[in-house]
């Protein structure tokens, strides 16, 4: 391996790393947003709602992302609905992560027992403050975990938006692989780079998981 | 006790879609200052009354009324009602993620508004008297079962209740916690609090209760002092479910 | 107007195409499926044993796969290992040992999830009454194991199916590739066939993958 073509390299996948993290995070982020909504709509059995999203949540956790990403970019604008490569990306991302995080989101809100909504009732308490000192605390500790693992397995599914020919790391490596023939360079760099991004996620991620699942509150 | 009629069931009518009626008219008045145990074998009705007494559940028809007002779960005013009418569960029901002494004063401070000095000054004292002051800044996860149902027994109190219902409270209990939990029943009891309770500890039943209620299959079977009841119950069922609770030894001995 | 852009799918041999190109990712699937659950359940095992090199290349191995998207593994695989060793891969060589790596490190973690989970009790009892290791194993905790397995590693499959969909990028022509082709060969004919025959492409993973989830599902509900 060459020093110097790595050195050469590293702004080209610094700049492409930027790219990566900045579809992951403005898709992370609205995944978040969706998948609390769904799952408070699932929670409350919103009547209507309630089976819109549950069609919504087998139809993006059933198909691959890079399928949906390529309907988005390619299918959508024959009806009008035209967006940049970078907007589709995000789309498509939420699209896929909204689920995900719905699921892991109402996961935790159902792991709240039956019996602590009803003493918190018994307390007097409105359904809105049943939800927001009882059920959510807790819902939210024991969702943590999963959140976690899905931000890390949204940020690795951002590596197919390089087939829309967004530069991000895959298509950075791709390119260069193509170009200068300097295969082991440019696939250290894109290891190296997906290692920096992801490690410390995932590293929360695995601690999370060992602390809910051993510990919990009070100790 | 008092002449003062202050929970009142009126041919209550309970049951779950599809199935058979769960209650089956049930009227029931229960005095100021008295102690209402509820008997019955398990799966009669005698928790679902208790869970409609607090507006848990609905019913379809009849009514209950406190001090004459009307309790119905979606009911309006219900979260004020609620207030007066403290309930603790068989189990499970302390708050996890809060210590002993935020579990107590959670309701008080977010549903009563008061504030949180008062609020935890009160919440100590009764601690105190169940003997659980030096646990107030523990998790739930850290006490005993029997230690987990006087706080619960604890955190209805500080919300001031006119009425105070229990289900089931020591059947999820190891024996030897048993006792702890039902002296604070008697101790409220002693003070004059009005107490509805379903229960399977006999001993207690006699020992705490002005009237004994024995429900079956839905509907009230009999209704006496607890000595009539349990020396001379005047039905076939009441007699055949007491004597579910002796035991007569088979082997001859000696 | 989409409303005439629907007949690029039955134009000609057009659908029957796709059906070809989904029996490819299929066939992907199926064979890497079959290959890591038998890997898998070996890994799986080898993450039990108490032996300290052992454990630490089980880690490597299981977090490295894990934490690198499968495109990454994919490249590394198909580029890497062609260029550095002179090992003409195919693509879809590539693809089923890339695959396979992948599922044997997530059906090993599952192996090793349901092996541990026996609560101790288990064993104990076992052992009460008069089992040896052998017995043990052959008769209490094999059985519970599976019956924990079932599900996730149904969960698995639907997981690799949609993986499969990676290896259009690495110039596999697949129901994706397929598709592209065809909406390519219509441009003139069919401006909108993008629409329509992504459309259908994502239907055809759906059809595929709905069932084999909510299989996984029932029989997850029914375990508890």
């Amino acid at each position: 391996m060459n020093t110097a073509i790595l050195i050469e390299y590293l702004p080209l996948f610094a700049k492409a790393a930027v790219v990566t993290l900045k579809i992951s995070l403005a898709g992370i982020a609205v995944s978040l947003l969706v998948g609390l909504l769904c799952s408070y709509i699932q929670y409350f059995r919103i009547p209507v709602l309630s089976q819109i999203v549950q069609v919504y949540i087998e139809l993006s956790r059933n198909t691959p992302m890079l399928v949906q990403l390529f309907f988005i970019y390619f299918g959508l604008p024959k009806i009008g609905i035209s967006w940049s490569r970078e907007t589709c990306a995000v789309v498509a991302l939420v699209f896929l992560g909204g689920s995900y995080m719905s699921e892991a989101i109402r996961s935790g809100l159902e792991a709240v027992e039956p019996v602590q909504t009803e003493s918190a009732v018994s307390l007097g308490m409105s359904p809105f403050q049943v939800m927001r000192f009882v059920v959510i605390p807790q819902a939210m500790a024991v969702s943590f975990p999963a959140v976690v693992a899905n931000i890390v397995f949204l940020i690795k599914e951002t590596s197919v938006v390089s087939a829309i020919a967004l530069a991000d790391l895959m298509y950075v490596a791709k390119d260069l692989i193509g170009n200068d023939y300097n295969t082991q360079e440019a696939l250290f760099m894109l290891v190296m780079f997906y290692l920096i991004i992801l490690l410390p996620v995932s590293i929360l991620s695995s601690v999370a998981e060992r602390r809910i699942r051993y510990a919990g509150f009070g100790y | 006790m008092s002449n003062e009629i202050q929970l009142s069931v009126k041919d209550l009518v309970k049951s779950y879609e599809g199935t058979s009626e769960v209650l089956n008219g049930v009227s029931l008045d229960v005095h100021k200052g008295e102690v209402v145990v509820i008997l019955g074998p398990s799966g009669c009705g005698k928790s679902t009354l208790l869970r409609c007494m607090n507006g848990l559940e609905a019913y379809q028809g009849g009514s209950i009324t406190l001090n004459g007002e009307l309790v119905t779960k979606d009911g309006k005013n219900m979260t004020a009602l609620r207030q007066k009418i403290g309930m603790v569960f068989q189990s499970y029901d302390l708050f996890p993620h809060l210590t002993i002494e935020e579990n107590v004063t959670l309701a008080p401070i977010r549903v009563q508004k008061r504030s949180k000095e008062e609020a935890s000054k009160e919440a100590r004292e009764l601690l105190e008297r169940v003997g659980l002051l030096d646990k107030k800044d523990v998790y739930p996860r850290q006490l005993s079962g029997g230690q987990k149902q006087r706080v619960a027994i604890v955190r209805a109190l500080a919300m001031h209740p006119e009425v105070m219902l229990f289900d089931e409270v020591t059947a999820a209990l190891d024996p030897e916690m048993v006792r702890e939990v039902l002296d604070v029943m008697l101790g409220l009891a002693e003070q004059g609090m009005t107490m509805v309770i379903v229960t399977h500890e006999m001993n207690f039943a006699r020992a705490a209760a002005d009237r004994v209620v024995f429900i079956d299959q839905g509907t009230i079977v009999e209704e006496a002092s607890p000595d009539e009841f349990f020396d001379h119950p005047k039905t076939d069922r009441a007699a055949r479910f007491l004597k579910t609770f002796t035991f007569e030894s088979k082997r001859t001995k000696g | 107007m989409p409303d005439s852009g629907i007949s690029i799918l039955f134009t000609g041999s057009n659908f029957w195409r796709l059906l070809q190109g989904l029996w490819v990712t299929i066939q992907i699937s199926l064979i890497s499926v079959g290959l890591s659950f038998v890997f898998g359940t070996l890994f799986g095992l080898l993450m039990t044993v108490k032996n300290r090199v052992v454990k630490a290349f089980c880690w490597l191995y299981l977090n490295f796969i894990r934490i690198m998207p499968q495109l990454v593994l994919l490249f590394l695989v198909y580029f890497g290992v062609t260029r550095q060793w002179r090992i003409n891969l195919s693509a879809w060589t590539s693809a089923i040992l890339v695959f396979t790596l992948w599922g044997t490190a997530e059906m090993g973690d599952l192996v090793r999830g349901a092996l541990t989970s026996i609560p101790v009790h288990q064993y104990e009892s076992a052992a009460a009454l008069g089992m040896d290791r052998k017995q043990t194993f052959r008769y209490v905790i094999l059985p519970q194991t599976i019956r924990r397995l079932i599900a996730p590693s149904i969960n698995l499959i639907t997981r690799m199916i949609k993986t499969t969909s990676l290896v259009e990028i690495i110039g596999m022509v697949e129901v994706l590739k397929t598709g592209q082709q065809i909406i390519d060969a219509n441009r003139m004919k069919f401006p909108t066939g993008a629409l329509w025959v992504y459309g259908a492409v994502f239907l055809l993973y759906f059809l595929v993958c709905w069932p084999i989830s909510s299989l996984a599902r029932k029989l997850e509900e029914k375990r508890r």
